[in-house]
């Protein structure tokens, strides 16, 4: 199945490009989500907010197929995730992009080779002169180009995750979805982040779902709030409306 | 009890059900386009190349003290003049094959194990899967079939490294030359010492590798885990290597070798 396909006949412009309908999961004996319904709209900044272990990590991980949900669907772009082939798996997961809580950078590898790493084995580009390019480009974007021939333990934990991010973003993806993306920065830190996402958006036309529970940064990035707990969703709103929230549990996260 | 027993057998139909899933997995994958031949090289390089000193050492130690263990009791037998050919076909048949491969299951399939166990704790793999790369491809099947290549010629290298050896142990007591020997030791050594020697490394690298890359890909989150999945990597690479010989010498017994 080629992307266009997906493109041309399963979205409308208009439309979600992520659909998640009743969706549950559980871990043996844990229920980690118990229905869950999401959509996410081209362009949209969606912030997840919820405590830790509510599940928030799981429904973006059954989004890329990661992991498989008992219950209920999951589409992108109107495809159910869970029914794919392998190979249509992989075409989809290359519109993808995944920013985890780490970075997750290949540490016996320079930035570079993190950087070349997707261009060569993902879009099979083979000229040099092409891949040298697109790895100053997006390093620059990441306001990094010093950090070109580092390892990832020379890096700090912002650095990590700007080049996480760089690496997400070399293939374009048309979604994102960011794992605590600020977890572990210090403020300032949290806001160049913050701030980096957004240009994303704005740069590079990505919808996007950011799974966090840091208030300074979901008021920076969001279009649209939702709240988690116990592996459902309980409020939903924007930023404003859920900052004043009668909710004493909803209110909770914004004081 | 019973059904401690009953979910004990289970785990052990489950486990074994899992590794011959991985076992195709890596079959599938060597087969595919866009064969990851820089990366077999620099594994090739990374496991091999760098287990040469310990292997080298390990081999030139065997043969001088296998040696100076038999000399004294063929002595007594007169029988001095055979040290050659019994150190030979001892080291090219059963000790370097096996002894070398012990070690290389102590390093090789550890350090596969800790390596992509904490490749897999740090979500490395997992980026590497939602990027649309193929993390078998390139972990799995490089790392395996570089423990193929290299096992058995790092038991060639110790086994005529082993072979200085005994001829060091030698020359300890008195001057035998060179030429004679390993003249001598050669004259007794066949085809069909070498060939069924030569192919049981070959399994037994398939087993370090594939043990290591089991254990590390399908170890658990937490950083406890890397270390089990290190430990349990060299202790049942260690166990198939054993299960692995005792089948070989059967065959090759079969077989008239």
């Amino acid at each position: 199945m080629s992307q266009e396909k997906i493109t041309d006949e399963k979205v409308s412009e208009s439309g979600p490009v992520i659909e998640i309908r009743s969706l549950a999961k559980s871990f043996g004996s844990n229920e980690v989500l118990k229905n869950i319904n999401l959509d996410l709209n081209k362009e949209e900044n969606l912030v997840v907010l919820g405590k830790s272990g509510t599940g928030k990590s799981v429904t973006i991980k059954c989004i890329v197929g990661l992991l498989t949900q008992d219950k209920g669907t999951v589409k992108v772009f109107g495809e159910e995730v869970a029914v794919l082939s392998e190979d249509d798996l992989k075409a989809l997961r290359v519109r993808i992009g995944f920013l985890f809580q780490s970075g997750a950078l290949y540490d016996s590898m320079t930035v570079r080779e993190n950087l070349e790493f997707p261009l060569r084995r993902v879009l099979m580009l083979k000229d040099k002169a092409e891949i040298d390019t697109r790895v100053t480009e997006i390093l620059e974007g990441a306001g990094l180009p010093e950090a070109i021939d580092k390892t990832p333990s020379e890096l700090s934990g912002g650095m990590r995750k700007r080049i996480g991010l760089a690496r997400t973003m070399i293939l374009k993806p048309e979604i994102m979805l960011y794992d605590e993306p600020t977890t572990g920065l210090d403020p300032i830190t949290s806001k160049e982040i913050s701030e980096l996402i957004q240009s994303m958006k704005k740069n590079y036309h990505v919808s996007s779902i950011i799974i966090t529970h840091d208030i300074a940064c979901a008021k920076i990035v969001a279009d649209r709030v939702l709240v988690m707990a116990k592996g459902e969703i309980v409020a939903e709103g924007s930023y404003d409306e859920l900052e004043h929230s009668k909710d004493e549990f909803v209110n909770s996260f914004f004081k | 009890m019973a059904q401690e027993g009953t979910l004990s057998i289970k785990g052990i139909f489950e486990e074994a059900g899992n590794q011959v899933l991985f076992m195709f997995r890596f079959f599938r994958n060597i087969f595919r386009f866009n064969f990851e031949w820089n990366e077999l090289i620099r594994q090739c390089y990374m496991i091999g190349y760098k287990s040469f000193p310990l292997v080298a050492i390990t081999g030139f130690i065997v043969g001088f003290v296998m040696t100076l263990q038999a000399e004294p009791t063929m002595k007594e037998f007169g029988a001095e003049s055979y040290i050659p050919r019994m150190v030979a076909v001892s080291l090219i048949r059963e000790i370097c094959p096996v002894i070398i491969a012990l070690i290389c299951a102590g390093k090789m399939a550890s350090g596969i194990g800790a390596e992509l166990g904490s490749m897999k704790v740090t979500e490395q793999v997992e980026a590497m899967e939602v990027s649309g790369a193929n993390p078998i491809q390139y972990l799995v099947v490089t790392r395996i079939l570089a423990c193929i290549f290299m096992v058995p010629l790092l038991t060639i290298l110790a086994e005529g490294l082993g072979m200085a050896g005994s001829y060091s142990a030698v020359n300890i007591s008195g001057h035998v030359s060179p030429t004679l020997f390993f003249n001598k030791a050669f004259s007794s050594v066949a085809f069909g010492d070498l060939l069924p020697s030569f192919i049981k490394t070959v399994f037994f690298g398939y087993a370090i590798g594939f043990v290591g890359c089991y254990k590390g890909y399908n170890s658990d989150r937490g950083t406890e885990s890397v270390g089990v999945a290190a430990n349990s990597a060299v202790v049942n690479a260690s166990l198939w290597i054993i299960v692995i010989d005792g089948i070989a010498v059967q065959i090759t017994n079969a077989l008239g070798y």
